[in-house]
């Protein structure tokens, strides 16, 4: 009995003296129990300014090799370019699940956070969460598709806000369908939002915007675009308008 | 000894005759002289200019971007800003847009603002030690300077240093400005903005003068206890008072009260069965108390606006007799309420009565209960409110608003760390300090007076943005170079019309010529827009314009005589001085522009994508129904409002189409010959 006592206090006392000079390093808390992998619950695909924190927590889960969610299980987060985590590391609770804030780095663009755990042999299980950080232009951007676009191309609703994507007879695309729009040339894009969908034999279902909003508003609405584009966005070369 | 000796010897090896001292002394006087060159070779920056050219030598356009690439020490330099940013000596690719893919600093180039880089400067925005020439002094705090880099988070702030009106592109910013003035920051801190007009609080933090009318001791106690248990909303901070306190002020409150001019109107019968309590909730859906008005729904959800006050437990606050006159006539209790005149009947208020008192919470009271106060106690009260500044936002009966009660705040972006005590825990920096404060402002002592505020991490965010805009840098900036805020203006309706409007509220809602709110249109040309019968009928039954908002216009129950009244004050006053409203004879529209503006508006401008006109077929929701355009607007509005919506109402969601005359001609031939008659319901007397 004695033994085990002094087994834990003397690494707790040097860890303590050791964290003294860094207060804000937390101890490492003790596993209670072990999982095979982590999922993610929710968090993932977010959007927010450099540097700030996302608006929802990223929340993930880990399994036991069965699929079952085991609580009490060591979970840390990491990431490179400046991302903070509060906390960065921790136990998972009763239902399995461990929930951190996210602050992304200063520099827009894509993140990536991997949230690991590790089973009792110390084998790393890890998931890999993706977060946007947009930049001046892509953040007006985003707050012009929250006046302009969003009703049409977000086919979510909200209580404020009342979807109109199902009402139309074209599907209009939502932004973060890479897939579609990455294909469109931002000069071709900017024609879409300029002139309408008609002017490149799309639907005139998405009216001409290029009386409404300015040259710098639609590129800032292009960047937005590309910035939350799923797969992202990579520019290729010089592109020239195709129709 | 032995060493000494050595030394000697040394010393004469150098020194011993002259030819020797004259080559040794040269020797050290050389190395001597090489040390300052040396250091200069060895700068930070010279390295990463090195590095800069290594980078961009392999680029397809690495010759123009050799050529422009300026060797040395870079500056900007900008007196009359105060501006001397030697930043670009290691940025050197702030202004190379083609090298967009680096993602190492110092050589990203800078991301598009709608600024130039050499116009303002780098610590302009950014903040930093412009001067510095390492590293670690342009970006850190060190010993003899200690401005460091703004973290990215907030710097939105930046932008507000110039900008004092909302910029859609910081959006944190204006949620920061709003809520200092929301959440009654202002009324006790005095916050100058740069032009040196002191912020305004939009709180309408209510009058206490007649409470005891209002309400109990009783509620006043558990309010004060946590307002937030009361309404989840509420923008009252928690004082965390100990419960004597909280037994004492609202001793002194009720004791200070004074009856209001009541009315002699007797009560109105308050029903109590079943099925007044749902018709109760029907005629509060009907009334959109909503709009304003947020309820807890059985999923805990607020469902509401917040203009006006929650109303989940209003049944455990209001005193009947008070909420039957509220209902009746808001101002005579408070004449600067935003809450509009209803005209409800005896029966309607009895239902509304029935409805609203049965929304009460036995466990936000608890079981106080409070003996009559004593002197003592209400004394006590009377010194709290002092101390604790409630004059700063309520108007209570023999207390005056202290001025100066909080610290001012006008330059605390510019604090100097130096003179900041920081509370354990919280790192050294700005705007960690002020997040801390406004987080938890009691950790840093307990004998502060500021209370703790139930703000969310983002609410927070946005504070601090706001706060740090607030630097000396902002106060010095030439005035040519402030962008002012669009300050409100004071239009008053005139006559009748305008006493009408201000009874009913309407700028709660509507903006008419600068004034009032945005939750409804914008209502300066209405008078061109619409024909007096749409206008009556609606007025006395507000149908639904736009399925998609869930904020609809009230019925106020008026009677003929007023709703002709104010349809006569809008038809001849809220005229646009752009075209007429009779320009355009309906009459003399063809079949045949109908059918063609009937193509146009189901094929080249897609109408239907946000507008219904056949209730079968189309399905948009976004703009208003147009089945009656015919009867409700004018053919002249239509054509112009297809030319250039935005410059008739602001703000309008309506693309600008810039249509042709002849299109426009067509759809507006087509939209008004959309009639179906009004429902009419025979108006009050």
């Amino acid at each position: 009995m004695n033994r085990t006592w002094w087994a834990w206090v003397i690494p707790m006392m040097a860890g303590v003296g050791a964290c003294a000079r860094h207060p804000a390093t937390p101890l490492e808390p003790q596993p209670k129990a072990f999982g095979a992998e982590v999922i993610l619950v929710s968090g993932d695909k977010q959007v927010a300014g450099v540097g700030a924190q996302l608006d929802q927590p990223v929340v993930v889960q880990v399994n036991d090799s069965k699929g079952s969610a085991v609580a009490g299980a060591p979970v840390r987060f990491a990431a490179a370019g400046g991302v903070a985590f509060q906390p960065d590391r921790g136990l998972t609770g009763s239902d399995g699940q461990f929930t951190t804030n996210v602050s992304l780095g200063g520099m827009a663009g894509p993140y990536q956070i991997v949230a690991a755990t590790t089973d009792s042999s110390g084998k790393r299980a890890e998931v890999r969460i993706e977060e946007i950080a947009v930049g001046y232009q892509e953040r007006l951007g985003q707050q012009l598709n929250a006046i302009h676009c969003i009703r049409c191309h977000d086919p979510e609703s909200t209580p404020e806000r009342v979807s109109n994507h199902d009402n139309l007879s074209a599907q209009a695309h939502a932004f973060t369908e890479g897939a579609v729009l990455n294909a469109i040339s931002d000069a071709n894009l900017i024609a879409i939002i300029s002139h309408g969908g008609a002017a490149l034999n799309k639907s005139p279902e998405m009216p001409p915007y290029g009386n409404r909003l300015t040259k710098s508003e639609i590129d800032a609405l292009v960047a937005y675009i590309r910035a939350v584009s799923d797969p992202p966005y990579r520019p290729q070369g010089v592109f020239y308008a195709t129709n | 000894m032995k060493i000494s000796g050595k030394m000697a010897s040394f010393f004469n090896f150098l020194l011993g005759d002259s030819a020797r001292a004259f080559g040794a002394l040269s020797v050290a006087l050389v190395a001597l002289l090489a040390v300052v060159p040396a250091a200069d070779f060895l700068r930070d920056w010279r390295g990463y200019q090195k590095r800069y050219l290594r980078l961009v030598r392999g680029r397809s356009d690495a010759t123009s971007l050799t050529r422009r690439f300026q060797p040395g020490l870079q500056q900007i330099w900008m007196p009359e800003l105060g501006v001397v940013d030697r930043c670009p000596t290691c940025h050197s690719a702030l202004r190379e847009a083609s090298l967009g893919d680096v993602k190492d600093q110092p050589f990203r180039p800078h991301p598009p603002i709608p600024h130039s880089v050499t116009g303002f400067g780098c610590v302009m925005c950014h903040r930093g030690q412009g001067a510095a020439t390492t590293v670690e002094e342009a970006h850190r705090s060190t010993k003899s300077w200690e401005d460091p880099i703004l973290p990215a988070r907030y710097l939105e702030s930046s932008c507000g240093q110039c900008h004092m009106e909302r910029l859609t592109g910081t959006p944190l910013l204006n949620q920061g400005r709003q809520t200092l003035a929301r959440y009654g920051c202002v009324r006790c801190h005095v916050i100058k903005s740069p032009d040196g007009v002191a912020m305004t609080g939009t709180d309408d933090p209510p009058s206490l003068a007649h409470i005891g009318a209002k309400t109990t001791r009783e509620w006043i106690a558990a309010w004060l206890k946590n307002p937030q248990a009361y309404a989840s909303s509420a923008t009252m901070p928690n004082f965390q008072l100990p419960d004597d306190d909280i037994r004492d002020l609202s001793a002194f409150l009720i004791a200070q009260s004074t009856p209001y001019l009541a009315s002699r109107e007797a009560a109105p019968k308050v029903p109590t069965d079943d099925r007044a309590l749902k018709n109760g909730a029907s005629l509060f859906g009907e009334s959109f108390c909503s709009s304003c008005h947020a309820i807890q729904n059985a999923a805990g959800m607020l469902v509401g606006g917040n203009l006006g006050p929650e109303l989940t437990r209003i049944g455990s606050k209001a005193k009947p007799e008070w909420l039957a006159d509220w209902l009746r006539d808001p101002r005579v209790y408070d004449p600067d309420t935003q809450m509009p005149h209803y005209r409800l009947d005896a029966q309607q208020r009895g239902l509304l009565m029935a409805f609203l008192g049965n929304k009460t919470d036995p466990d936000f009271l608890g079981n106080r209960h409070f003996d009559p106060p004593t002197s003592v106690q209400i004394d006590h009260g009377r010194a709290l409110v002092n101390e604790r500044g409630c004059a700063a936002c309520h108007e209570i009966n023999g207390v005056k608003k202290a001025d100066n009660f909080a610290p001012e705040l006008t330059l605390v972006g510019s604090r100097p760390l130096a003179k900041i005590l920081f509370a354990p825990g919280v790192a050294h920096t700005l705007p960690d300090y002020i997040a801390a404060k406004i987080r938890q402002p009691r950790s840093f002592s307990t004998s502060l007076k500021m209370p703790q505020y139930t703000l969310a991490p983002e609410q927070v965010e946005a504070l601090v943005t706001a706060l740090l805009a607030q630097t000396e840098r902002a106060q010095k900036m030439p005035t040519a170079l402030r962008i002012p805020p669009r300050r409100a203006s004071d239009y008053h309706a005139a006559g009748q019309a305008g006493r009408l409007m201000e009874d009913l509220r309407c700028f709660s809602c509507h903006t008419i010529n600068g004034r009032g709110g945005d939750m409804a249109p914008d209502l300066t040309w209405e008078g061109t827009a619409v024909t007096r019968p749409w206008l009556v009928n609606f007025l006395k039954n507000p149908n639904t314009l736009r399925p998609a908002l869930i904020r609809r216009m009230p019925k106020f129950n008026l009677t003929d005589a007023e709703a002709d009244t104010l349809a006569d004050y809008i038809m001849t006053v809220y005229q646009t001085p752009a075209f007429d409203r009779d320009s355009i004879d309906s009459s003399r529209f063809t079949r045949a522009d109908a059918e063609h503006g009937k193509e146009l508006f189901y094929g080249k401008y897609a109408c239907q994508s946000c507008h219904i006109v056949d209730p079968d077929k189309d399905k948009g929701y976004i703009g208003p129904t147009l089945t009656q355009t015919g009867a409700r607007l004018n053919a002249a509005w239509v054509f112009h409002w297809l030319k250039n919506a935005e410059s008739l109402r602001p703000g309008t969601l309506e693309p600008v189409w810039k249509s042709s005359d002849e299109d426009a001609r067509a759809l507006s031939a087509f939209l008004v010959a959309q009639k179906i008659a009004p429902q009419t319901e025979p108006a009050k007397k």
